[in-house]
């Protein structure tokens, strides 16, 4: 029995605007909500709002036998709040239905789990948090951002509670191997991994309305029948796409809409199941270990992680980036938080890649800039803005150690003087104790040699105490 | 295949962008091999290469027969011409012009330069063409810019042979637009006579087309190229203040170069960041008002006017800047960038440039953007991550620019054109 499993990945940066250096020290909004607004309700009405209803319908004309999974950003995901919330309504649709899985992310869509392992984390729970509250789902299952993955990431996932990992079938690392296998993480045996099936994944998204394929046009019988004809053993084949793929990479009008609602007759016809990841960790069982020493990435043809630290401009970004990671977690400064989500996002990583053809049409066509080098300027200068702010919070030549220790004395201050108080109340009472007890003698003394002195310096030296605690 | 080319400037002896490029091209074209390529100038000085092309001087072309023996040719221009082609080419005057001045050798001076009686230079230049297109046998005509068109067209007119013109730049880009009616003339003429027309970049291209009229099927554009730095000016040292960054302007001050725009951007620049110094070298007519703009700006401590620069200095000047800007409000190429890439300094050109059509690794900014083009210095003086790209990739690019592309793209249109007659 064959499955295909679906994930559908929503994603949407927070765009900049453009930002000058004379702006650098006076303007701190950094995004052009205009054209942010503008992308992303175009996106939504050409593309994820049919294509979310085309799942809706697929659902219920298969009475629960189509199933597939959706990873959504949290950038993404503020931004439909903000400018197309009736999406939101239909995601959670389909997350009623139970038939759509939910995949965590990271949060701002970021390349974090390469530099900072908290930071990650942070934005996992972020996403994780955000999915509990309005979906009212728990992801079980995890992808990174543009399926990186290496055997760092894989203990790490294991520890924040995830039972499989979704990532891609990069041909350099399978060698032999067919991605259409459940394998086990080989750092994290616990991690179970699905990888992308990437030839008939781009066959969707890159190749679905290419006039000059040999293949065109695609047609849901072929393709299911391409499935069909994958050897018999092999048991699950994982489709990874953006959901943009449909209807904003091919409009509707090519036909991409009905291909994918006609996908389940044919797979019914042939045999072939639909399953959301989970199911497909549970079920099917992993026939061996995966190493990947280097991290993998769905992007390029390298299939690594250089479309976004591929040059000295974006891996200077990066570092400068950051290098304030700790500072900006131990401050409470909301805005401040905010923007360090947002400029985390990949895409303006991906803007500065300076690849040549044809990864670097890939880059260029999505990116705001008109070239590398003006995505790279425009971003340093949002950052040199960002640094200052935080240097605001917390003045720079403190370094990250003296900060925690000052830090920590800050935040243990109200308990060490209730510490405190308590045992100034316990030695008042010791004192008043004692002069219960000794008082005969005392007196016996005082009346002998100094007799008004003694009684009310000590009764002094207890009110300034009061105060003192006061 | 033989050509006749007529040019203007041949390097050492240059004033500008034209004779490094036609000393290029011609050099790539001999390197594709099987050319063999007579380049006519106005003035030679004998220290020119001439291990691919054969010079000649028009101020060596006698136009006027004198009875002169061959030790006194030699021994007068044997340095710069070979006295059997004085003979050769004597034989061939094909009229009287004994009414012009001429010297004791029957030929007429020529400056070599742009001198005020630049017309009358240019068509004397083309009296000669008509001894010399009489007297080499050749399979095709090739002229160089506006100055050498009267000539192209004359030796076409004498022989037949076809007539490829290459605008290196027009008259519109040189007035912004306001054209000298005698100039924008010649340059007319010289198109309509030709067989082939080859631009210098997509830019130029389109100007031939809209603003002289020409059919789009006859113009065809060659973007120049460059030739490798030798290492005595690679690897010239400069004194470099460490803390102050040096951003550099070269050219002619004129109108057409948009130098306003740079000093305009310089003074936002300045606004914000201290460590930095300005540099435009060069002259022109608008040397003045820019000092005048600068110190409006109250900037002229930050900015500097060298004056013109040439040969060495060139590549000194741009050895000391990490910076190099081009502003051309209309440039039909401009070889400057390519040169400062070669340089290893990264570069801020004008999208109004024909070199930003084949350019990667540089920055493009509209000429009249001076709040792009200040952000783009403040970015390189700034983040070194992006100098250093520039710099490295620009060194990467600019090597695959080379000359032998071009030529061979020439030779091309020159078989094309050969085909149809």
């Amino acid at each position: 029995m064959k499955a295909i499993c679906f994930n559908f990945e929503i994603h949407q940066p927070f765009r900049l605007k453009r930002y000058r250096f004379f702006d650098i020290g006076r303007d701190h909004y950094y995004f052009d909500d205009f054209l942010n607004d503008d992308i992303v309700s175009r996106v939504a009405h050409n593309s994820y709002i049919p294509a979310a209803e085309t799942l809706l319908r697929m659902i219920e004309q298969n009475q629960g036998r189509f199933r597939c999974s959706i990873a959504i950003s949290g950038v993404a995901f503020e931004q439909f709040e903000q400018y197309v919330p009736e999406f939101i309504d239909l995601l959670k649709k389909l997350a009623d239905t139970r038939c759509v899985e939910f995949v965590a992310q990271p949060y701002a869509y970021s390349l974090a789990s390469l530099a900072d392992p908290e930071e990650f984390a942070a934005q996992i729970h972020a996403t994780c948090a955000m999915l509990k509250n309005r979906f009212g789902v728990t992801p079980k299952i995890v992808r990174n951002t543009e399926l990186i993955y290496s055997d760092e990431l894989a203990p790490q996932l294991v520890a924040l509670g995830f039972k499989g990992a979704l990532t891609e079938g990069a041909k350099h690392i399978l060698g032999w191997k067919s991605p259409d296998y459940v394998y086990t993480a080989a750092s994290a045996p616990k991690l179970k991994l699905l990888l992308r099936n990437a030839k008939l994944s781009d066959d969707i998204a890159f190749r679905f309305s290419d006039t000059s394929w040999s293949e065109f046009p695609l047609t849901a019988d072929k393709y299911i029948d391409w499935i069909a004809s994958t050897p018999m053993d092999e048991q699950i084949v994982n489709i990874f796409l953006n959901m943009e793929t449909f209807g904003d990479l091919h409009p509707a009008t090519t036909g991409i809409f009905q291909f994918l609602e006609a996908l389940p007759r044919f797979a019914a016809e042939r045999g072939i199941d639909f399953l959301t990841p989970s199911e497909a960790i549970s079920k099917i069982k992993p026939v061996g270990e995966l190493s990947v020493m280097h991290s993998i990435s769905s992007a390029d043809e390298a299939r690594d992680t250089s479309a976004w630290l591929g040059n000295r401009l974006q891996n200077e970004a990066f570092e400068k980036l950051y290098s304030v990671a700790e500072r900006v977690r131990k401050c409470d400064n909301r805005r401040l938080k905010q923007d360090w989500e947002y400029l985390q996002t990949c895409d303006h990583f991906f803007y500065m890649s300076t690849k040549r053809r044809p990864d670097g049409t890939m880059h260029s066509s999505f990116s705001p800039y008109e070239t590398p080098y003006a995505a790279f300027t425009n971003y340093m200068n949002v950052l040199a803005d960002f640094l200052m702010r935080v240097a605001e919070e917390f003045p720079e030549h403190v370094d990250n150690e003296e900060l925690n220790s000052l830090l920590l004395t800050i935040s243990n201050q109200g308990a060490e003087i209730e510490a405190l108080n308590k045992e100034l109340n316990s030695m008042r009472k010791n004192i008043e104790q004692y002069n219960i007890e000794h008082k005969p003698k005392a007196e016996r003394k005082a009346a002998e040699e100094k007799p008004a002195k003694k009684a009310p310096a000590k009764r002094g030296r207890k009110c300034t105490k009061k105060t003192e605690e006061k | 295949m033989k050509a006749l080319m007529f040019g203007w400037e041949f390097p050492p002896h240059i004033l500008g962008g034209l004779g490094t490029a036609s000393y290029g091209l011609t050099r790539g074209m001999w390197e594709c091999g099987d050319m063999d390529i007579t380049f006519v100038i106005p003035k030679p000085f004998g220290d020119e290469d001439r291990s691919f092309a054969n010079i000649i001087g028009t101020s060596q072309v006698p136009i006027a027969w004198r009875d002169v023996n061959r030790d006194y040719v030699e021994q007068r221009i044997g340095k710069v011409m070979d006295p059997d082609l004085y003979f050769r080419l004597r034989d061939h005057i094909y009229a009287d012009f004994n009414y012009m001045r001429t010297n004791d050798l029957g030929c007429i001076e020529f400056s070599g330069k742009y001198p005020d009686n630049l017309l009358e230079e240019i068509n004397n230049y083309s009296i000669t063409a008509g001894v010399i297109a009489r007297t080499l046998d050749f399979d095709i005509i090739h002229s160089h810019d506006w100055l050498t068109y009267p000539a192209g067209i004359h030796a076409k007119q004498v022989t037949g042979k076809p007539l490829v013109v290459h605008v290196h730049a027009t008259e519109y880009d040189r007035s912004r637009g306001k054209p000298n009616p005698t100039v924008y003339g010649i340059e007319r003429d010289g198109m309509t006579h030709a067989d082939h027309i080859i631009t210098v970049s997509n830019l130029t291209r389109q100007t031939v087309i809209d603003h002289y009229g020409i059919d789009p099927a006859k113009v065809t554009t060659v973007h120049n190229a460059v030739v490798p730095l030798s290492d005595d000016i690679l690897s010239i040292e400069m004194p470099r203040a460490t803390k102050e960054k040096v951003v550099t302007f070269l050219g002619r001050i004129t109108m057409q170069k948009g130098p306003e725009y740079f000093v305009e951007a310089a003074a936002k620049v300045l606004r914000n960041c201290k460590n930095v110094r300005f540099v435009m070298a060069g002259s022109g007519d608008m040397m003045d008002q820019m000092i005048r703009l600068a110190a409006e700006r109250g900037i002229a401590d930050r900015f500097h006017f060298p004056g013109f620069q040439k040969g060495r200095e060139v590549y000194e000047m741009l050895k000391a800047s990490d910076v190099y800007i081009m502003p051309s409000v209309s440039e039909p190429f401009g070889i400057s960038p390519l040169e400062a890439m070669q340089m290893g300094v990264p570069s801020i050109i004008s999208k109004q440039s024909g070199c930003a059509e084949i350019l990667d690794n540089v920055i493009k900014t509209d000429y009249w953007d001076i709040d792009a083009m200040a952000d783009a210095i403040h970015g390189i003086i700034s983040y070194p991550a992006l100098y250093k790209q520039l710099r490295e990739d620009g060194l990467a690019e600019v090597a695959q620019i080379t000359w032998d592309k071009a030529g061979k793209k020439v030779i091309d249109i020159y078989k094309k054109v050969l085909a149809r007659n």
